[in-house]
């Protein structure tokens, strides 16, 4: 397959692909990259001084800390690495406008979870399905209330009358 | 060949509650499935909490329908909508919208549907009788060779994804690392658990895989601009005819081969086979043209082969316990929840098991060809429900799944925590697949290799004397180093096309 004409399928697979990557916001510069790739190396680190402070033991007795501090030396070499060779790459995304949606729609989840075990599901979940679909799918409002009243319905329905699964639930 | 152990495994599947768990994995596989954006991996993340409650050998069924079912969703997108759940249905879309754009989609997806039962059960005949050969060899294996076979597993699904390798190799050692969190089975030390009662029992596989692939996924796609997406093409008739089977005959006959020999391959095995799939016929037709403007074998060739290898890349998992590919890290883990050791010993100690497994898998592929004929309508149905609407729903199916499993709200916040992980590693170019995987063979790699070294007496080069973990070991550095190679290699050959650089 080393013949790479227009109609070679491997590349028109990978126009494909591109035509659809460009639902997606533009590629992030070398900072990104770079601070991707010194997480990482913080990521390493840590596990580094965590699992040196569990212990390493010796070869003929490993310690609880020998396997991870090998597995973080080896990211601590690659991140490093990443950190100086990868700064041209150009699959990082930036962050835009719309991922904003993103946070939003992430701290509802937050609010789901934290309100969960103290008012139930039930006003939880029609909060986070009103405020995608209003607000993250920009439905119209009476569609959000709706859709987001029929789905809870719809849940409880499922879970527990039906499945009997012990939510915590208000009713 | 003893066949009793083959038919006993049938008479257990065709138990008419397990073919009805079957049934509804097929279809809640689907339904999930076609939801755009929603590959089969992520489907199958987000569907783990309801195999969890059931037993084991039910909840193997069900996984297999979901499976099968995932798959199809992905070509039903692709057919109608142009958008491939996942890389190995990409190559459908070049027939498959095509037909439909002439009206035709539901030929398309009738023989996307044939297509992807023959080759699953050419797939799951060779299964049945390659796996148990490959397990007899691997009896012997000891810790050492489990341990190079491990890293040697997480390294391929590293290398062969279509990412940056050194950032998937990060990744995977992540997902190394994250697996060592809990008490120490050696020494009963806590690692990493920061007097967290909750840590101290490890992380959990299910939260995780739902936060890395489905809640991930959902977040990710988020950002992306609807507006695009066009209304899916007009349904004509979903059986195809005898002339378009006759056509596609052959397609599928040769899909079914490429993808079983090559879905063995770890990594993109699906992807490469389909890809390879589609290139041979449209190489060997007398009309290449026709290919790209609704060729009813350009939607078979890569279906098939795509299904077959799927189906093939269980022989891997079952055999030497390696998953091949990210699909596979999930089912699994779904395996292990079940308290299933996939691995060489699992044909001869669990023979009811390991049959089980496979003869689930013919039900769920039949059942695949049986629900999705006539129930293409009702998906595509759920197609025209916007994205919008689509994506709290399922939100909110992973939440409350996640919560179901051990009735904890600890749970629901892992699946957040590592869904905005996945949506970050996603956006710095990361790949969630390699830390899945190697989060699932952590603690079996760490504890091989520990008792490894008890047996070397404390000395790291029996690695490399032993001979089988010796020959892996060299595969490791092989596989390791081939991409400098390679890289070195193309950069020689791009001098002369400076423009055409992809990765590094």
């Amino acid at each position: 397959m080393s013949v790479s004409d227009a109609s070679d399928p491997a590349s028109q697979a990978d126009r494909l692909q591109a035509e659809l990557d460009e639902t997606r916001p533009p590629h992030a510069g070398p900072i990104s990259q770079l601070a991707a790739a010194l997480v990482a190396l913080a990521v390493g680190v840590a596990g580094a001084a965590g699992s040196y402070a569990l212990g390493l033991g010796e070869l003929t007795q490993p310690g609880p800390g020998l396997w991870p501090f090998a597995i973080s030396v080896v990211i601590v070499v690659l991140s490093v690495t990443l950190a100086v060779t990868g700064r041209s790459l150009e699959d990082a995304e930036r962050f835009s406008r719309s991922s904003l949606l993103t946070a939003g729609g992430l701290v509802t989840l937050v609010l789901l979870a934290v309100l969960l075990p103290l008012i139930g599901f039930e006003i939880p979940s029609l909060l986070l399905m009103f405020v995608w679909l209003r607000w993250l799918g920009k439905e119209s409002w009476r569609s959000s209330i709706v859709v987001s009243v029929c789905t809870v319905a719809a849940f409880y329905l499922l879970f527990v009358v039906l499945l009997q699964i012990p939510l915590p639930r208000l009713i | 060949m003893d066949l009793t152990p083959i038919l006993n495994g049938f008479s257990v599947v065709l138990e008419p509650a397990n073919l009805l768990y079957c049934l509804v994995g097929v279809l809640i596989g689907m339904l999930i499935g076609v939801l755009p954006g929603l590959g089969p991996g992520a489907t199958i993340a987000i569907l783990l909490p309801i195999t969890y409650g059931i037993e084991p050998v039910s909840a193997i069924i069900m996984l297999a329908g979901i499976f099968y079912g995932a798959q199809y969703g992905g070509t039903i997108t692709s057919v109608l909508l142009r958008l491939p759940g996942e890389a190995s249905s990409v190559v459908t879309v070049f027939d498959g919208f095509a037909l439909a754009k002439q009206g035709r989609a539901g030929t398309a997806l009738g023989i996307a549907a044939v297509g992807s039962f023959v080759g699953g059960t050419v797939s799951i005949v060779g299964l049945s009788l390659v796996a148990p050969i490959v397990a007899g060899f691997a009896l012997d294996f000891g810790p050492p060779e489990y341990a190079a076979l491990g890293i040697l597993g997480v390294l391929l699904i590293s290398s062969v994804g279509n990412g940056n390798k050194l950032k998937a190799v990060v990744a995977a050692c992540v997902g190394l690392l994250l697996a060592t969190v809990g008490r120490d089975t050696f020494t009963g030390a806590e690692r990493f658990t920061f007097g967290s009662l909750n840590l101290a029992e490890g992380l959990d596989f299910i939260p995780i895989a739902m936060g890395l692939f489905g809640l991930s996924e959902i977040l990710y796609n988020l950002e992306e601009r609807h507006n695009k997406v066009a209304s899916p093409a007009k349904i004509g008739n979903v059986w195809p005819s005898r002339k378009e089977l006759g056509e596609a005959k052959g397609a599928i006959g040769r899909g079914s081969l490429i993808g079983f020999v090559l879905g063995v391959l770890p990594g993109g095995g699906a992807t490469l086979s389909s890809l390879a799939a589609y290139a041979f016929e449209k190489r060997r037709a007398k009309q290449p043209e026709r290919f790209g403007r609704g060729a009813v074998e350009g939607v078979a060739a890569p279906e098939t082969a795509n299904n077959a290898a799927a189906t093939s890349s269980f022989i891997p998992l079952l055999t030497l316990g390696i998953p091949a590919n990210a699909t596979m890290a999930l089912i699994f883990g779904a395996l292990l929840i079940q308290g299933i050791q996939p691995g060489p010993q699992l044909v001869t100690q669990h023979p009811d098991v390991f049959w089980g497994v496979i003869n689930s898998m013919y039900i769920g592929n039949i059942l695949l060809l049986v629900m999705s004929i006539p129930m293409v309508g009702v998906f595509v149905k759920i197609l025209r429900v916007r994205a919008a609407i689509l994506a709290p729903i399922t939100v909110l199916i992973t939440l409350l799944g996640a919560y179901t499993v051990r009735n904890q709200v600890y749970d629901v916040f892992l699946v957040i925590g590592f869904g905005l992980l996945g949506y970050l590693m996603k956006k710095f170019g990361f790949e969630p697949g390699p830390l899945l995987l190697a989060f699932v063979l952590g603690t079996m790699i760490e504890s091989s290799a520990r008792q490894a070294l008890l047996i070397f007496g404390g000395d790291p080069t029996g690695f490399l004397t032993r001979p089988i973990s010796g020959t892996i070991f060299a595969l490791v550095a092989l596989v390791a180093v081939l991409p400098l190679i390679r890289t070195a290699w193309r950069r020689k050959a791009i001098r002369k096309a400076p423009a055409e650089e992809k990765t590094s």
